[in-house]
């Protein structure tokens, strides 16, 4: 059973994490406080949420750019619905359908048109910012209302409730990737689309709704954001999508598709979100601590290469 | 007699958990053509990259030219004058044959970092004259036939100064006309004085060009066998340590009611009005040089490319088939070309590769996949094909290129299809595991499959085909019944419809 575990693929880089947490609460004992593990595991969670739909998307060798501005889009609209007195379940609902339009445009235009995914999603980033800027220009909406903020800022058993969002989303997704003929034939087509689609498969259906999900996860963590900071502001979630993807492949993710897993992907997000929480408190300045991750998402994929290999 | 080029003694080498070479011997003259057999895993391959500097023995002596080597870098055998030409295709497809005849060796003006365009384009063109083939130096080289490519590759081994050429696998991508042409080449070397080591599963061939054949089985030498004596029988005793008998189809009873009918058939990206029939239990073959329209005509039936005119009737009833999943519900199952790169999710298990076409007789709770259920089948087909597998959850790339291709074939009879389309079933697969696929054809037929079978192996045609029909330029250019099919018969039909088509030397 140990042997097992010590095989997969998340155990170097899980390894990796309980190494950092040693060490940065080792320099700096403020970070395994309760108060600053409860902030840093909600913060951890936005950014899981956007990484898991990544992870379905990289998983067919595919990539998507436009969660940050899809983030920005569901949570503006559902902000907007909630000012205009629309009750916040529904409010919550249509701003996710929002997304998914936005989902459904990228993987029509990838899966039915042909084009590869980063120009449409590079396009989609550009086009979703601008549509959110232009309606709003620029100003934020902050007339949230006060039973909308638990959703974020509530706790349930002693976690935040972004995190419970973030443990269900996972356990949902893991089932999906394993178990379901839907996820086989994502890592399929990841792994040989063309073996794929002779083998009878429906390839681009499946790339369509791989765009939606990627889209719906990145809406509801851009809808849980709003109530974070009880407003909907338009520049939420800009370059959100390289931590997404920085999750991922740290979490031992092939951007070549058809490896990669739920596990993998969170294990990813808490070792950014623990370097940035403990660089924060170790009074790293900000500029630097972007080229510490930088070097970070590199390590980890020397570290899951060089396993792999030996 | 002519000086030894290479003489290995006792070579040696393991990889983890397989010991690939165990004390093998082998010698090879100057101007001496000889054939390396054995079945895949017997050592061939990795024999001849310890002499091509892939890889470093673990154990014995490398001789060459008479001189004590040990090389460690394949750069180092090339100055030697050792080149090997894989068996699959080591080139970029995106740059143009001219390109990639100079890869790595490009000509430059004197004293200057820029490339001498004219003097490398005089070099290929001599080249190429030689080898009697012609080449466009200009275009983007993956529009250009596998059989040109390969002529480049050989091009390319010939640009410097080569003392011992290997060859692994070089026709199996060929036509029968084009391996002509590949032997006078090899037969005007050997008279220069290469030496040339020759890797092949088709016997017919090693028989007609080598001189001798080294056989290694599990790693060891099997015997040597004289090319002029020996025969079939005594190679593949040597190489499977066993007789084998040899599928023949022909003996059963006739086929049943017609059940696939393609009529006028036109489409991408250059099939023109191909009509046929097919009965239950009937095998129809399909010969025809490379870029005859096979491989369409049957991407064309399957809905992998778009026909644009013509009809697909099945049990008499018109179908529409846009797509290879509309085809699968029609009963009709499709093995391709290339199995790793059409078939195979090479990193995947072998359980995951067998079901890939099932997932919808796997259900269970309408989105579940059955572990349960996918294990019997996996079970189910791995012993009925004997796929030789460690366990259903190995990966399928750590697998013989004979067990591939039975997976390929088993994740298509789990569909249990009423029309199987083979295209090259057998190519690069040891005779052992040839001799499986083309039983279990067989086997398919008489329970009542009607099976198109694609190949460029005239012999297996031959031996499983109730009919025979020839394809050339995108057309159907004959259909001949088995009796009259004849290796001459049908290459007078391949080379019917396009005069300027490469004719054996």
């Amino acid at each position: 059973m140990l042997a097992h575990l010590l095989r997969r693929r998340e155990s170097a880089i899980f390894a990796a994490l309980v190494v950092l947490i040693v060490a940065i609460g080792a320099a700096e004992p403020n970070f395994v406080s309760g108060s600053n593990l409860y902030l840093m595991s909600r913060q951890i969670s936005f950014v899981a949420i956007v990484a898991l739909g990544e992870l379905f998307v990289i998983l067919h060798s595919g990539i998507d750019l436009s969660v940050g501005s899809i983030m920005a889009l569901a949570g503006m609209a559902a902000g907007y619905l909630m000012k205009l007195g629309v009750p916040p379940p529904a409010a919550v609902v249509l701003g996710i359908a929002a997304g998914l339009v936005m989902g459904a445009i990228n993987g029509a235009l990838i899966a039915y048109v042909g084009i590869a995914p980063f120009i449409v999603t590079l396009g989609m980033l550009s086009f979703a910012s601008g549509v959110v800027l232009g309606l709003t220009k620029g100003w934020p909406i902050t007339e949230i209302p006060a039973s909308f903020v638990p959703l974020a800022q509530g706790s349930f058993l002693g976690l935040p409730i972004p995190v419970w969002i973030t443990l269900l989303l996972a356990v949902v997704a893991h089932v999906v990737l394993t178990a379901t003929a839907f996820g086989r034939r994502t890592y399929a087509i990841g792994g040989n689309e063309q073996a794929t689609f002779l083998s009878g498969i429906d390839v681009r259906r499946i790339k369509l709704a791989l765009y939606m999900i990627s889209a719906a996860c990145a809406s509801l963590a851009g809808i849980v954001l709003v109530a974070r900071f009880s407003s909907a502001q338009a520049d939420t979630g800009k370059g959100w999508e390289l931590d997404a993807i920085a999750a991922a492949v740290i979490g031992g993710t092939s951007l070549a598709g058809g490896a990669g897993s739920v596990l993998g992907v969170l294990i990813g997000a808490c070792i950014m979100g623990v370097i940035k929480n403990g660089l924060v408190l170790m009074k790293v300045s900000s500029y630097w601590q972007t080229a510490i991750i930088g070097v970070v998402i590199v390590l980890a994929v020397i570290l899951d290469r060089t396993r792999r290999r030996g | 007699m002519a000086e030894l080029v290479v003489d290995a003694k006792r070579i040696c080498k393991a990889f983890p958990g397989v010991r690939a070479l165990d004390g093998v011997d082998f010698a090879i003259r100057a101007g001496e053509v000889v054939g390396l057999l054995g079945e895949n895993g017997a050592g061939k391959s990795t024999l001849v990259k310890i002499l091509a500097g892939v890889h470093r023995a673990d154990a014995g002596e490398l001789w060459f030219g008479g001189r004590r080597v040990e090389f460690a870098t394949i750069q180092q055998a090339q100055a030697a004058g050792v080149t090997l030409i894989f068996q699959e295709l080591n080139n970029c497809p995106n740059l143009t044959p001219l390109d990639n005849l100079f890869l790595g060796r490009e000509l430059r003006r004197r004293g200057s970092p820029l490339l001498d365009y004219p003097a490398m384009r005089a070099r290929a063109r001599a080249l190429f004259e030689r080898l009697g083939v012609e080449v466009d130096l200009d275009v983007d080289l993956h529009t250009l036939s596998t059989a040109v490519q390969q002529m480049i590759e050989i091009a390319k081994a010939l640009l410097g100064d080569v003392r011992l050429l290997i060859m692994d696998e070089p026709t199996s991508s060929l036509t029968e006309a084009e391996t002509a042409r590949l032997f006078t080449v090899i037969r005007e070397l050997r008279d220069r004085g290469t030496a040339i080591v020759f890797i092949s599963h088709k016997l017919g061939e090693v028989f007609e060009i080598t001189e001798r054949i080294v056989v290694l089985r599990d790693g060891k030498n099997a015997g040597e066998i004289d090319a002029r004596t020996g025969t079939r029988e005594q190679l593949i005793a040597a190489m499977v340590g066993r007789e084998l008998a040899e599928a023949d189809h022909r003996a059963r009873a006739a086929p049943g009611p017609e059940i696939l009918r393609v009529d006028g058939l036109s489409g991408p990206p250059h099939i023109e009005d191909v009509s046929f029939a097919l009965r239950q239990g009937e095998i129809l073959g399909v010969a025809g040089l490379l870029g005859a329209g096979r491989t369409e005509t049957a991407r064309l039936v399957i809905g992998a490319e778009r026909a644009t005119r013509g009809r697909v009737l099945i049990d008499g009833r018109e179908v529409r088939i846009r797509s290879p999943r509309d085809a699968a519900r029609h009963g009709i199952a499709y093995v391709p070309e290339d199995r790793k790169v059409q078939a195979l999710i090479l990193a995947m298990s072998v359980r995951e590769n067998l079901t890939l076409a099932i997932h919808h007789v796997l259900r269970w709770l309408r989105w579940f996949l059955s572990r349960r259920k996918e294990a019997a089948v996996v079970d189910r087909h791995v012993a009925a094909l004997r796929i030789k597998i460690a366990s259903r959850e190995q990966a399928v790339n750590q697998l013989s290129g004979g067990n591939q291709q039975k997976v390929v074939l088993a994740r298509c009879l789990a569909l249990a299809p009423r029309i199987l389309i083979l295209d090259e079933p057998t190519r690069g697969i040891d005779v052992a595991a040839k001799a499986e696929v083309h039983r279990t054809i067989a086997e398919l037929a008489a329970r009542g499959v009607a099976i198109l079978l694609i190949s460029s192996e005239l012999p297996e045609i031959l031996a499983l085909s109730d009919r025979v029909m020839v394809m050339d330029g995108g057309r159907v250019q004959r259909v001949l019944d088995h009796v009259d099919a004849t290796q001459e018969a049908i290459m007078t039909a391949a080379l019917s419809g396009s005069p300027d088509a490469v004719a054996p030397a």
